[in-house]
């Protein structure tokens, strides 16, 4: 399975995400957002030990850090694909920080945003550019 | 970052079978080496309760060998060699002529002429060239790293999967002895060594066997599920156990006695380079001393974070992260010796942040302890 992906072969980018070079995804509802770091991010990370998240009524602004992922290994900061304020946090995650490593685009959501400028959705990748973008990565790995 | 196939790198004769299975490799020291398979908290448990298997063929071997071959390695050495019996080793120090770590090394004397230490990778060339500038033509000195891979087959099963590969005996073997015999057909040194707090063995073999005898003991160990540990694991287990790791806690640096190794630090065994600066600096005291320390909130407090106490900067973590089988967030650090006792609070600086910890004693995680607990 590990080399599936790094091959770029049985990807599975939810189709109605949207993606940042950082490797975090954006599911957008109305005004309303959700985000999360994809399957690639976690898998760089390895195992997820630990999760530092804003709270709820924080307002972050895209591409500026909102809080940290750490693995055994390493930090990993988060960038927001958008700005907005903070409406809900993933509580699940102090418990359970595991959950970013097997449920990376639905259980391990990070934050829930109300979105304060959708024009800034146009800069973020669909999931098939993200996926030509992760797999061109895999491909300089192993070149 | 995942899979670089770097040919810079120096690879062992196991590369292409932890490719194969999928291996995170990373560039340690210089060599393309395993990660980890399925995860490092996985791998972590695995070795604490059952047993893993690591590929540590990136170790560097060093041979001394001639009717004068104690006299080199007791004059490089720090810890007492001429305690040695045949089959027996120890874990010792190759010394600046400051007192300080050029590495750290375990010492076997497999004969009163022959002594095989088993030094860090990425030392290997300095070491062998730091012994053979001190050798005087008493001895021949080899660096033979390439002439052998190494296998630490580590926990509480570790024993008995290794025993249905070998003819030998090995509830005769002690710890920290090691004898020579027949693993899977081939002829090994099978030592009872290893740097995870567990119970093991490190066997050392021509590579051309390698995946032979790695193959078979992965699918004989995955029934009991025994499994192939990387180096994220070799590294959490270690600090676990409260080891020292070359370049973290000791370094041209540090001596024995700040390191809390005055247990392989033996002037009364000689003349040895920087006996004369080790014994001046017992007598005057040190003024730091390595602790180990807990977290006491959710934060991790990781390599090279300052540490603090009353807002003022007293050291630095050298290893620090999560022990997956504590449950708990630890580390080691340099600070005053005053602030080195027990109890002491301190705070790690966490990219800016303070967190408070505590000194605790080491080790952290005790087999023994644990077992009658």
């Amino acid at each position: 399975m590990i080399q599936a992906e790094f091959q770029g072969v049985e990807m599975a980018y939810p189709a109605d995400f949207l993606y940042t070079k950082e490797h975090e995804w954006l599911q957008v509802h109305g005004d309303s957002g959700t985000v999360g770091i994809t399957d690639y991010a976690q898998h760089e990370l390895g195992d997820v030990v630990f999760v530092e998240l804003p709270k709820v009524g924080a307002k972050i602004k895209s591409r500026q850090s909102f809080g940290t992922v750490e693995s055994v290994k390493a930090v990993s900061e988060i960038y927001s694909p958008v700005s907005g304020e903070v409406t809900a946090v993933n509580e699940d995650l102090s418990g359970s920080p595991e959950k970013i490593n097997s449920e990376p685009h639905t259980g391990g959501w990070l934050v829930k945003l109300k979105l304060a400028d959708k024009n800034e959705l146009s800069s973020l990748m669909k999931a098939q550019d993200y996926e030509k973008y992760v797999s061109e990565k895999g491909q300089e790995h192993s070149a | 970052m995942s899979n670089p196939e770097n040919s810079q790198l120096q690879r062992t004769a196991l590369n292409a079978a932890h490719r194969k299975m999928g291996a995170k490799m990373v560039d340690f020291g210089g060599w393309d080496m395993p990660l980890e398979y399925s995860g490092i908290l996985a791998e972590h448990e695995a070795v604490r309760t059952r047993a893993g298997i690591f590929d540590v063929s990136h170790m560097g071997e060093i041979e001394i060998r001639g009717p004068r071959a104690l006299e080199l390695v007791q004059q490089v050495t720090c810890n007492n060699a001429a305690a040695l019996k045949d089959g027996q080793a120890q874990y010792s120090g190759l010394m600046t002529d400051a007192g300080t770590f050029v590495d750290d090394l375990l010492v076997h004397r497999i004969s009163p002429t022959h002594y095989f230490l088993c030094v860090n990778a990425g030392n290997q060339v300095g070491d062998f060239e730091h012994i053979d500038a001190h050798n005087n033509a008493i001895a021949s000195v080899e660096n033979n790293g390439g002439r052998y891979s190494l296998l630490a087959i580590q926990g509480p099963k570790a024993a008995a999967l290794l025993q249905r590969f070998t003819p030998v005996n090995l509830d005769a073997i002690q710890y920290y002895h090691f004898t020579f015999g027949e693993v899977n057909e081939v002829h090994c040194m099978i030592a009872r060594t290893g740097y995870t707090g567990e119970d093991g063995f490190e066997i050392y073999f021509a590579p051309q066997h390698a995946e032979r005898i790695w193959d078979d003991l992965i699918e004989a160990g995955s029934i009991e599920g025994i499994i192939p540990c990387g180096l994220g694991a070799r590294n959490t287990l270690r600090l676990e156990a409260g080891m020292c790791l070359y370049g973290h806690e000791i370094d041209e640096g540090t001596t024995p006695w700040e390191a809390g190794l005055g247990w392989i630090c033996k002037p009364e065994k000689g003349e040895f380079l920087g006996r004369d600066l080790l014994v001046q600096q017992k007598a005057k005291g040190i003024e730091r001393k390595l602790v180990g320390f807990e977290m006491l909130e959710k934060r991790i407090g990781r390599d090279g974070y300052p540490v603090e106490v009353n807002g003022k900067e007293v050291g630095k973590v050298t290893s620090g992260g999560p022990a997956p089988f504590l449950k708990k967030n630890i580390g080691m650090a340099y600070v005053p010796t005053a602030l080195a006792k027990e109890g002491q609070e301190i705070e790690v600086v966490v990219r800016g942040t303070k967190a408070a910890a505590r000194v605790v004693k080491l080790p952290f995680y005790n087999r023994k302890k644990s077992a009658a607990s």
